[in-house]
């Protein structure tokens, strides 16, 4: 059973005097961060949108131990921190007990500057827990695109619509024979929350991919971020899943779409909501573009479908 | 004390498992490979109580030490050349956070053409990252340098860079002493950190920082990197006290007290213009050596006080000053000394290029060209 909102632990890292945008999809998938955590964990963190809503320094308003680290640099440092801890633990220099290690970083430093890096640690299973919030963009600098923005969105620097498809990041973490892979949604707090539990419980390189709607780099209405959170992953722009040791379960709804008890939604209301596709969705191309989307979902639903099957 | 002879490489590695150091992460290049493999043999064999992390790259290697450090630990990675370069930006961000990590750069030219062999280019473009730069002539030098760095790393909080000559000093054989573990565990006890990762005590670090205070953060890290000279021959003198060695202070003289003629160099050249004084002594002149053995802080007033009025000054440089009038030491002794400009003729040699044969004859053919003796 998934955990409901409700039950979740209140525990809160997030504090007052966040600098984030109200609505903000980083600082609420932080909050269950903090709750599935607890207090004995500590966070490093690239250049990004949750760095610079820390607050200016000495103010914090996280309630973690917080390094702001080099952009490239979440797997490196992530892993040199926990080998650090687990050699000073051998030796009694260390106060307490070891901490957990997690890293919470944008797609920027998890699917292009960050890639190099974290694909080592993937490669050598170092203990720690790496979380992506994918806001599709490189939002703190403004909205250009990333190797995460999808196809046919525009952004700063792809400003009539991103000509390429994204990367297939989770299916590519995957590959690096990790103990534990989950994607997520806002929309599903309880399932993210049992995701980082579960995370937590593993030993090894754990990779957790949260879906972040960034309302001002997406373009819809703030107040709208958890109800497109749940279209995402109702007409499959966003799928979701888990994988101990390499062996892929589904969560619903994707569940329902690769049963074939189900099928997604058409996503044109979905990119429709969104100004980063107006210009994509204008006049004679619209039905070329929902048809693309809609295939290129099909196609990754394919994909993973025949992957958890072998 | 113990007895090793070694390579220059492999002699690293020993200091550094004398050092009680806890994380390395470290990346192979030439020369500095097998400074690499012998840790990760030490430390795969139980030998050197410490996890060694193979990292992908220079970057990597870096951030994973400063994140070491962020939770108290202490971390060490060597490189050369390239891979030096690779890490610049994280040089600057173990600077800024006070970091106390030590590294060695074995010296090698750098990219492009392609070369493997020994000259400044490396570490002198990392001057200004914040770190103290020593240089080493000898092996025995850089096992004690190495030691001391941690000394003085942990005292000042800013990072050490401790620098070797590639092949001359990495894949030289030398006879090193060691002294015995107790006298180094009681020379290295383990310092505070300044900030340190702690759960029980959640804080944010290296975030943003507007200009009412990141300027104080330089203007800190500026005064403390000038007084760390201080620490520096503190570090060295504890050391001969504990050890009855001594590679010590900012400058290393040789010969230079009645001396009117002076060679300036660093690293192994240092160690092979003392032939050049000896054989500049022979033909009459009164040639002596400075030997720069911290290049940040720069040792202007130390250098300074041996240069004698009217003096000749011959700097030799490993490395070219693109767009100057020479050397990259050449233009900091003249900056530094400026002062006394009209007492002093300085003159510069660049040698040694990409590994170039140097020898005591040239170094002192270049003083001897440089001024007519027969007056």
């Amino acid at each position: 059973m998934t955990t409901a909102i409700k039950n979740l632990p209140r525990d809160e890292i997030v504090m007052a005097g966040n600098g984030a945008c109200g609505g903000c999809p980083a600082t609420a998938g932080l909050r269950i961060v903090g709750k599935a955590f607890g207090p004995n964990a500590i966070c490093l963190m690239t250049p990004s949108c949750s760095v610079a809503s820390i607050g200016l320094l000495p103010k914090s308003s996280f309630n973690y131990p917080i390094l702001n680290i080099c952009f490239a640099a979440a797997g490196s440092s992530a892993a040199g921190m926990e080998y650090a801890l687990e050699s000073m633990q051998k030796k009694g220099r260390l106060n307490g007990e070891k901490p957990l290690v997690f890293t919470w970083i944008g797609d920027g430093g998890t699917y292009d500057i960050g890639f190099q890096a974290l694909s080592a640690a993937a490669e050598r299973n170092d203990d720690f827990i790496h979380i992506c919030y994918n806001n599709e963009a490189y939002s703190n600098t403004g909205v250009q695109r990333s190797g995460a923005t999808p196809r046919f969105a525009a952004t700063t620097t792809t400003p009539t619509g991103k000509q390429c498809d994204k990367k297939n990041l989770p299916l590519l973490m995957l590959d690096h024979h990790i103990p534990y892979l989950a994607t997520a949604s806002l929309a599903y707090p309880g399932d993210f929350y049992d995701k980082l539990v579960k995370a937590k419980n593993t030993k090894g390189f754990r990779y957790i991919e949260l879906l972040a709607p960034c309302y001002t780099g997406w373009k819809f209405a703030a107040e709208d971020m958890i109800d497109i959170s749940r279209k995402a992953v109702n007409c499959g722009a966003w799928l979701m899943f888990e994988a101990e040791n390499g062996k892929i379960e589904f969560t619903n709804p994707t569940k329902k779409f690769v049963d074939g008890t189900a099928t997604p939604d058409s996503p044109a209301e979905y990119l429709s909501m969104q100004g980063r596709y107006t210009s994509s969705l204008k006049g004679d191309n619209k039905e070329f573009v929902i048809n693309s989307v809609a295939s290129q979902i099909a196609a990754d639903l394919q994909l993973l479908r025949q992957r958890s099957t072998c | 004390m113990r007895r090793l002879f070694d390579t220059g490489c492999h002699v690293v590695a020993q200091a550094v498992k004398c050092a009680d150091v806890d994380m390395v992460a470290a990346y192979p290049i030439t020369p500095q490979t097998s400074v690499v493999e012998e840790i990760a043999a030490l430390t795969e064999s139980g030998e050197m109580n410490c996890r060694f992390l193979p990292v992908e790259g220079e970057h990597s290697a870096m951030a994973a030490c400063v994140a070491a450090a962020a939770v108290g630990a202490r971390a060490f990675t060597a490189t050369s050349s390239q891979g030096l370069l690779y890490m610049h930006e994280v040089l600057h961000m173990a600077s800024g956070c006070r970091f106390p990590l030590v590294m060695v750069n074995v010296n090698r030219a750098v990219f492009a053409p392609w070369t493997l062999w020994a000259d400044h280019s490396d570490s002198l473009a990392q001057r200004d990252t914040g770190w103290l730069q020593l240089y080493c002539a000898s092996l025995q030098e850089v096992f004690n340098t190495i030691l001391q760095a941690y000394y003085i790393a942990e005292r000042v909080r800013i990072p050490v860079m401790v620098n070797m000559d590639g092949f001359i000093l990495s894949h030289c054989r030398m006879i090193v002493e060691m002294p015995d573990q107790q006298v180094i565990d009681k020379y290295l006890q383990h310092q505070p950190n300044g900030w340190i990762a702690d759960p029980q005590n959640p804080s944010a670090y290296a975030c943003v920082t507007g200009a009412d205070l990141y300027p104080g953060f330089r203007e800190e890290l500026f005064n403390d990197t000038k007084n760390a000279d201080k620490t520096i021959i503190e570090a060295a003198k504890v050391y001969h006290e504990l050890t009855g060695m001594w590679d010590g202070d900012l400058i290393d003289t040789y010969r230079c007290d009645d001396a009117d003629t002076f060679i300036i160099a660093i690293g192994s050249m240092a160690a092979e213009a003392r032939i050049s004084v000896d054989l500049l002594r022979e033909q009459g002149i009164k040639a002596g050596l400075i030997k720069i053995r911290a290049l940040r802080p720069f040792p202007a007033a130390a250098i300074s006080d041996v240069l004698s009025d009217g003096a000749r000054v011959m700097v030799l440089d490993r490395n070219y000053g693109f767009g100057t009038e020479g050397g990259i030491i050449f233009a900091e002794l003249k900056a530094a000394l400026f002062e006394r400009a009209a007492q002093l003729q300085i003159a510069n040699k660049i040698m040694g290029i990409g590994g170039a044969d140097v020898n005591y004859q040239m170094m002192a053919d270049a003083v001897t060209s440089a001024w007519d003796f027969r007056r």
